[in-house]
């Protein structure tokens, strides 16, 4: 068994070691390590054994002492399907930078490789101090990258991306310090370890505030609707194998948070908060949704289709149900898939329209089938046709909102029509439509093939089959939000109305969704705990 | 009469040689370096003074890593040497190192000659040393004076530059304003509890019933103002832009680290050992000190242009930063600022460091067109320069992140949590002015060609000397500097075991 240390600090490493190499060397040697990365990280999923539910293969040791800090990692159902959406969007951003021309190449890739580094950090990380800092970490290679290396305004862009990102860390930063120190025991000594944290618990007078500092910190970055003004701008900015990472991987990091931190640490102020933050995410459906149909700049259209996506994947989050939160880790990896090839297809797009516009756009497809192909896979990913995984995280995450609150989750079904009409206006600007009139269409060359297809190719493995990248997280998602559910849906009328139960069987048999009907039995199953759980803490409560 | 002296003789304090032994070594060394200054021969002047000087650094250094652990009282109560007067003396003393270094090449030294110049250094950094070890308030003043005086002729040593003579006047008016209300605050401290040694102070604000006395009160007021002037505090922090900016940057590197860890010292000593009873008054009105100190800073460093300016700026906002520390008065809170302090001291230097290498490659001064292509164009010096601005901004993997973590740790733990708050928000301000250096160097390459070819093309036959002036000495520094702040950013434990030997040496707080 690999050490995750290994996983995490190899892209670093290699893209050091790399960056002695001349020129072109560099970004040949850098890609190459971080396939190894991703053979690293797809053995982790083989290593991983599902009936084991807490962390494993963890590394534990004191890093700041005085600080009660520990460089402890571990992989568990939560993060693992996130390590290896990163280690392959990594890969393919790594594969797809090597085969293009970069001013000081050496540079690009340290940042590229570090920026890997404190992704994995940040995603493996269960100490407190320790995420926070690679939370932090991971924007500084972005700023460079952004900075350095891309398109028109960058300097102005990149700053307004780190100022925006950096204010919601600090305030997580202080709000980190002040739970292991509201938290310590009297008498007890320092911790930030995420278990022991979570033993121990907080007034919920202080879980409030701390609470909307870290909910600041993760809004910022995923973006969510009003907290997003750095988003057009930095996507604009960011060179494209670094914008499909960023916006593939960098916002899971956000959402993720929530999970790993947020409900687990603070239940009493999630369950008080639930309203605001589904009114948030509802908000960013809809203002992501009605903007990405609005625009015509391809990056923003994708950009703000994410601020929707992401909203729902808040959603399912603080529906605070075991389906909602299953659905949200799904979407977020199809997400994240669908987002960089995304960007990397605009790319190759842009190359034949000579401009990133969809107006300047139109006919491509009829000298190029197989690019059009690709492109319509992801478009009708992205909009959850019926068949795709998407589908299947939309839907978990719709039943998890419509347990919680049915007003919301019936305005939020309009942002899964309105995925559609954004999605397929793309589509037929660039690909169909009259030629446009810079336009040379010529098929999809080799090197972009390269890096598209397996990405679609993993699209479509996932729309077969979902369960790969739920059924090892159950367990763990499952027991993330207990202690939140228990608080707003107290045991006892989880119990006497067995919704959790009850309402997934309806639909279940309404058979699309086949990862939704299969994972039925292992739902209940995973459920025992939970409410076992949410009655020792409902107990302790009053 | 020969009976009386006797007596005399025996009753002399006893001298603990050992453990004066670091600052005799720098008084001693002050002296022979202004003696081997006397030569005629010019060789001997530039080359040998500074490696004197350097070798009596060193000596001091060795000696009081060599007091480690050996916490002694001596000449009758007037000084003690701990792990925390060690720790911030090795902290002064290694930044004189870098700014002998940094002072090889600079005008100063040759136009206000070698061993004036090395000598005043020396006698400053023993003023150093004295105060950082003062028991009572004489001793403490003795030290203050010390310290000052000569800083006030080394800002004023390029005599020919009106910067420069500027800065060390005004260095001077506002630091004898700040000693005269020191010395005013001590006095009415003495009054007040009949004592001048801190151990008596002590004693007498434990009886409780002088805690609320506005003679005591007012001294301490007195006293904080006074320190506060050296340490940069706002309100009383006005001097600080012009004197950074006048005085030649050696000297400024020098001052704004050494200066901050002797003063910041004395005022750990002072409140958190003599004063400590009388926290629950000047608590508050330090916090409040603070608070004001973080936004005045970082507001005030927004708009420069002068890269010295900017720093200065930044030094008045990380002073308040670390008042932080001081004001909680417990052991996490000192040990948070000493920490600070050392971590301080390799991100200022490293940044100074750079400084000096681009006044002397560019004609634009300290200015951050300076900076502007640094990356491409000398990586070595952008890299350094790159890790202090990420550190002084807090950013991970560097030094400056684990002590603001350290430090908002121990706010909060002292029940400060709001100052914790205020330190978030000023470093959310910071971020700005210091990527805004960090984007110069890196992000605007081709504005960097702009604007350094007419200084190529003006002068293309001094262009080479121009780059071979700035010396690889500078270049080391600020590399050895820079790399400090990324080590301890990514292993602090060392240098926080150190801080935790420093903070075990007052005993009075929890």
């Amino acid at each position: 068994m690999i050490a995750l240390s290994l996983v995490i600090w190899l892209p670093l490493a290699v893209s050091l070691l790399a960056a002695l190499l001349p020129g072109q060397w560099s970004g040949r040697v850098a890609a190459a390590g971080s396939l190894v990365t991703l053979g690293f990280a797809v053995s982790l999923l083989f290593g991983f054994d599902t009936h084991v539910g807490g962390l494993q293969d963890v590394t534990d040791k004191v890093w700041i002492g005085e600080l009660g800090t520990h460089y402890k990692i571990g992989v568990d159902g939560l993060n693992l399907a996130l390590v290896l959406l990163a280690a392959l969007l990594f890969a393919a951003a790594f594969v797809a930078a090597a085969m293009r021309e970069w001013e000081r190449p050496s540079t690009f890739f340290v940042w590229l490789g570090l920026a890997q580094s404190a992704v994995f950090g940040a995603l493996l990380a269960q100490d407190l101090l320790l995420f926070v800092a690679f939370f932090d970490l991971m924007l500084i290679p972005f700023y460079f990258l952004t900075g350095g290396w891309g398109g028109p305004n960058r300097v102005a862009a990149t700053t307004k991306l780190v100022i925006y990102t950096l204010v919601g860390s600090l305030l997580m930063l202080a709000a980190a310090i002040a739970t292991g120190v509201l938290a310590e025991p009297s008498g007890g000594h320092l911790s930030f370890v995420l278990s022991d944290l979570r033993a121990l618990g907080l007034s919920k007078g202080s879980q409030e505030w701390i609470f909307l500092c870290f909910a600041a910190a993760f809004l910022v970055k995923m973006p969510a609707f009003p907290l997003h003004a750095w988003m057009p701008d930095g996507y604009r900015a960011m060179p494209l194998p670094v914008l499909a990472v960023f916006s593939g991987v960098l916002s899971k990091v956000g959402a993720y948070g929530f999970l790993r931190i947020v409900l687990p640490l603070f239940p009493q102020a999630s369950a008080h908060y639930q309203t605001l933050m589904l009114l948030i995410a509802l908000a960013s459906i809809l203002y992501g949704s009605v903007m990405a149909f609005t625009q015509t700049d391809m990056r923003l259209i994708v950009g703000y289709s994410s601020v929707a996506q992401l909203g729902f994947i808040t959603l399912g989050i603080f529906a605070l149900r075991p389906a909602g939160a299953q659905g949200a880790v799904l979407q977020m990896v199809n997400h994240g898939l669908v987002t960089a090839a995304l960007f990397f297809i605009i790319g190759v797009i842009a190359a034949r329209a000579g401009s990133e516009d969809i107006r300047e756009m139109g006919g491509i497809a009829f000298r190029a089938p197989v690019l059009a192909a690709l492109f319509l896979i992801v478009a009708l990913a992205t909009l959850a046709m019926p068949g795709s995984s998407n589908f299947v995280g939309e839907f978990l995450i719709l039943l998890g909102a419509f347990q919680a609150k049915i007003v919301i989750a019936i305005v939020a079904f309009t942002g899964v029509v309105l995925a559609s009409v954004y999605a397929l206006r793309a589509f037929i600007r660039a690909m169909h439509n009259r030629l446009g009139e810079s336009v040379e269409s010529h098929e999809i060359g080799l090197r972009d093939v390269v890096v598209i297809a397996p990405l679609v190719l993993v699209i479509l493995a996932i729309a077969l089959d979902p369960q790969v990248a739920l059924i090892r997280g159950q367990r763990t998602v499952t027991a993330s939000i207990s202690a939140a559910q228990a608080i707003v849906n107290p045991p006892s009328a989880a119990a006497g109305v067995p919704i959790t139960t009850g309402t997934p069987a309806s639909p279940g048999t309404v058979s699309p969704p086949a990862g939704a009907a299969q994972q039925l039995p292992q739902r209940n199953g995973g459920s025992g705990p939970s409410s076992s759980a949410g009655s020792s803490s409902g107990g302790s409560g009053p | 009469m020969n009976a009386l002296l006797a007596v005399a003789q025996i009753k002399g304090p006893h001298l603990d040689w050992a453990g004066l032994s670091p600052l005799i070594a720098l008084l001693g060394g002050a002296v022979t370096v202004l003696l081997l200054g006397l030569l005629r021969n010019r060789l001997v002047r530039r080359i040998c003074v500074p490696l004197l000087t350097m070798l009596v650094l060193a000596a001091a250094a060795g000696l009081s890593i060599w007091r480690w652990h050996h916490a002694a009282t001596l000449v009758s109560g007037a000084l003690r040497v701990d792990d925390l007067s060690l720790l911030l003396g090795l902290v002064a003393i290694a930044a004189a190192a870098a700014c002998v270094l940094l002072s090889l090449r600079a005008a100063a030294p040759a136009v206000a000659g070698e061993g004036e110049y090395h000598a005043l250094l020396l006698s400053t950094v023993s003023g150093m040393v004295v105060l950082l070890a003062a028991q009572n308030f004489v001793t403490l003043f003795l030290g203050f004076e010390l310290l000052s005086i000569p800083l006030y002729v080394l800002c004023g040593s390029e005599l020919r530059r009106r910067g420069s003579l500027e800065s060390g006047l005004k260095y001077l008016i506002v630091g004898s304003v700040g000693s005269a209300t020191l010395l005013y605050g001590l006095a009415l401290i003495y009054g007040a509890t009949g004592s001048t040694d801190f151990s008596g102070v002590a004693a007498a604000l434990s009886s409780g019933s002088l805690a609320s006395d506005p003679l005591l009160l007012t001294g301490v007021a007195l006293t904080a103002a006074g320190l506060c002037f050296k340490c940069s505090v706002a309100p009383f922090h006005q001097w600080t832009p012009d004197v950074y900016q006048g005085a030649p940057t050696p000297i400024t590197a020098f001052q704004a680290v050494a200066t901050k860890a002797a003063a910041f010292g004395i005022f750990l000593r002072l409140f958190d050992g003599a004063l400590i009873n009388a926290q629950p008054s000047w608590g508050p009105i330090l916090a409040a000190l603070a608070a004001i100190t973080i936004i005045v800073g970082n507001v005030g460093a927004l708009g420069q242009s002068s890269l010295k300016r900017m720093l200065a700026y930044s030094s008045v906002a990380q002073a308040g930063y670390m008042l932080g520390g001081v004001l909680v008065s417990t052991r996490l809170g000192l040990q948070a600022t000493v920490f600070y302090l050392a971590i301080y001291l390799f991100m200022n230097m490293a940044a100074f460091a750079v400084i000096v290498a681009r006044e002397r490659e560019t004609g634009e001064g300290d200015d951050i067109a300076g900076m502007v292509g640094l990356g491409s164009s000398r990586p070595l010096l952008a890299w350094p320069m790159t890790l202090a601005m990420l550190s002084l901004a807090g950013i991970p993997a560097t030094a400056g992140f684990i002590g603001k973590v350290y430090l908002i740790d121990a706010l909060v733990d002292g029940g400060y949590a709001w100052l914790a708050v205020v330190l978030v928000v000023g470093s959310m301000i910071s971020l700005a002015y210091y990527l805004r250096v960090v984007a110069a160097m890196w992000m605007r390459p081709s504005a960097g060609v702009a604007g350094a070819r007419p200084i190529m093309a003006g002068g293309s036959a001094e262009a080479p000397t121009a780059t071979r002036l700035s010396g690889l000495e500078v270049s080391v520094v600020a590399a050895l500097f820079g790399a400090a702040t990324l080590v301890f950013g990514i292993v602090p434990s060392p240098l926080l075991s150190l801080a935790r030997d420093a903070g075990k040496a007052l005993t009075g707080i929890f």
